[in-house]
């Protein structure tokens, strides 16, 4: 495992008028992260995400709780986890009047790295994002997508094990979230294990290898974007029938491939782990009791359904 | 080794960007003018009571004024540093394995670099107007305003990091440097004041640096204001650029 914490935690005090009040924002953080894979946070605004990261990140002192990062331990030696690791922020990192090739030269610089090297890194840095046509243009006259690529490959130029993304696609346009995906997968090429938050439901189950769910400063889910959705109650198939549902919901009290079943006015729902081998049975099933099906529909379920399963509200509501 | 290099990389970066943005030098440079051009003719007149004052040695009085007030400008410099802790930049520098005091120092000399640039031009401006001061008490006079610059800019770097706000700094840095400023005598010498005020400027470390830069001018290397303003300035540059630098070590761990 490259990343493991145990009982990440931290809390921070806020003064409200007269009144302090105190916010747990990470309330016991378990991770495990493998080598070499695309791990998502995926969670509502507040979450925690960002606290848990910046912790990871060096850049907050956790209040309690353990991490080694890439074989080096966070409190015991933060300086070689900074060595070994590269963030990027949620809010960017890039100054308006510099070009973004004269911050990927002084950041590659601040790691250690001599002068002729920096500037090579830099070039090829800016070639891998497609950034050469800018390179020397003041990032004030960046378009966002672009600015985000130049804090992408800041995090990367010292070619770190690790790299932690705070929600690289926030705010870019469809396209570029799309360009921005592909960006992503090839640091993972590149050997690099990368830990990215994000709350878009599709980013993180078409992006990650694997996620962990948060909310309220806790992990609530964890695991492959499939898996999480399997572990819900699987696909549903609703099937409408003319006739009586009830009769033909009795068909399936002996099928074995049916979790669950609920009955509506005019439908069958019937969850099942795999709806696509589950519907050709299904017809059989009705079919030979002479069943009229009027229609058919598979809804598989969503990381918003975990969610929704998990802490009773849904993903995009809060 | 590995902290002078980080100061250089930090320092040169902060050039690089003052050098791109000269309008802040401009600015810098004409403020001064405005001085030289419409005030010191006033203060001539001001200083002249027994009729004996001349052009040479009223800006002998006058620019030394000058130069301390742009020094105590670099308090100034914490406005900066709020700006790109806001853009991430800082937040940037502290996750590589940077050495956090050289991101204070780098910044700050570039700070006295661009102090030093302007006392220059400033001195130069008035000699046509009839400035005369010698070359080696010139640059006595510019080590001092430079000591001043340090200490001021690396407590206003910190300062801009505690308060993280430029909405909270300036009501703090106005309340600060209006006092030190008038208690400096920086455009009227105190020699003028009642003795109460006096008593209260001795409190005033620039007040000594004012005088020393001023004996300087003078052409007297060897009064007195000259030891006493080295010997005030020098333990508070050093202990100002400790305090800061465990303020930016603490809160850019
Ligand atoms: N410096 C701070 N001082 C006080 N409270 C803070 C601070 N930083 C974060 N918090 C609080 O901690 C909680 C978690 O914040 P965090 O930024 O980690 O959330 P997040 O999951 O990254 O959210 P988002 O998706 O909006 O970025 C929030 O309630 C936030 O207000
Ligand atoms: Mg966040």
């Amino acid at each position: 495992m490259i990343i493991e914490t145990s009982a990440l935690r931290k809390s921070f005090r806020s003064r409200a008028g007269r009144e302090t009040k105190t916010v747990e924002a990470v309330r016991g953080v378990d991770l495990n992260v493998a080598e070499g894979e695309i791990f998502g946070f995926l969670g509502p605004n507040g979450a925690g995400k960002t606290t848990t990261l910046r912790m990871l990140a060096t850049l907050l002192e956790p209040d309690g709780g353990t991490a080694v990062i890439a074989g080096a331990d966070l409190r015991k030696n933060p300086g070689e986890v900074r060595r070994r690791i590269g963030y990027v922020a949620q809010g960017g990192s890039t100054w308006d009047d510099s070009t973004g090739r004269e911050e990927l030269v002084l950041h590659a610089r601040m790691y250690g790295i001599g002068k002729a090297e920096a500037r090579e890194r830099a070039a090829k840095a800016l070639e891998t994002f497609e950034l050469a046509e800018y390179a020397d243009r003041r990032c004030k006259t960046y378009s966002g997508g672009q600015r985000r690529r130049v804090d992408i490959a800041l995090g990367i130029i010292h070619s770190p094990k690790v790299v932690f993304l705070d929600e690289p696609t926030t705010g870019l346009d469809p396209q570029s979230r799309a360009h921005m995906w592909g960006e992503v997968r090839k640091l993972r090429e590149m050997g690099m294990t990368v830990f990215l938050t994000t709350h878009y439901l599709d980013e993180a189950d078409a992006l990650c290898d694997r996620l962990a769910i948060m909310d309220h400063g806790q992990i609530v889910a964890e695991g492959t974007p499939a898996d999480l959705k399997q572990e819900v109650l699987g696909d549903v198939v609703s099937v409408n029938v003319r006739g009586e549902v009830g009769k033909a919901a009795d068909l399936f009290d002996n099928a074995e491939y049916v979790r669950k079943l609920e009955t509506t006015e005019q439908a069958l729902r019937l969850y099942v782990e795999d709806g696509a081998t589950a519907i050709p049975h299904v017809l059989r099933t009705l079919d030979a009791d002479g069943v009229v099906i009027d229609g058919i529909e598979l809804h598989r379920p969503s990381l918003d359904d975990v969610f929704l399963a998990k802490t009773g509200r849904s993903l995009r509501e809060s | 080794m590995k902290f002078l290099r980080d100061t250089w990389l930090v320092f040169q970066r902060q050039m690089q960007l003052l050098l791109r943005n000269p309008v802040w030098v401009i600015v810098g440079i004409i403020q001064p003018m405005f001085f030289l051009l419409l005030f010191a003719p006033l203060m001539k007149q001001a200083l002249n009571v027994d009729g004996t004052m001349t052009d040479a040695r009223a800006y002998q009085i006058f620019v030394p004024g000058m130069l301390v007030m742009v020094a105590l400008f670099s308090a100034f410099s914490g406005f900066g540093i709020i700006a790109e802790l806001r853009a991430g930049v800082i937040e940037r520098n502290r996750v590589t394995p940077v050495s956090r005091v050289a991101l204070l120092l780098g910044r700050s000399l570039r700070d006295v670099v661009q102090l030093l640039f302007q006392a220059v031009l400033v001195t130069l401006l008035a000699v046509p107007f009839g400035l005369r001061v010698g070359v080696g008490d010139a640059l006595l006079a510019f080590l001092l305003v430079g000591l001043m610059t340090l200490l001021l800019s690396s407590t206003g770097y910190a300062l801009g990091l505690t308060l993280r706000s430029e909405d909270a700094m300036a009501p703090v840095l106005n309340t600060v440097t209006q006092p030190i400023m008038l208690l400096a005598g920086i455009f009227l010498p105190l020699t003028f004041a009642p003795q109460w005020l006096k008593n209260v400027a001795d409190f005033n470390p620039f007040k000594w640096t004012t005088d020393g830069v001023r004996a300087l001018f003078a052409g007297n290397p060897g009064d007195d204001a000259v030891w006493q303003a080295l010997a005030i300035l020098t333990p508070l540059t050093v202990l100002a650029l400790y305090l800061s630098s465990r303020v930016f070590a603490k809160s850019v761990r």
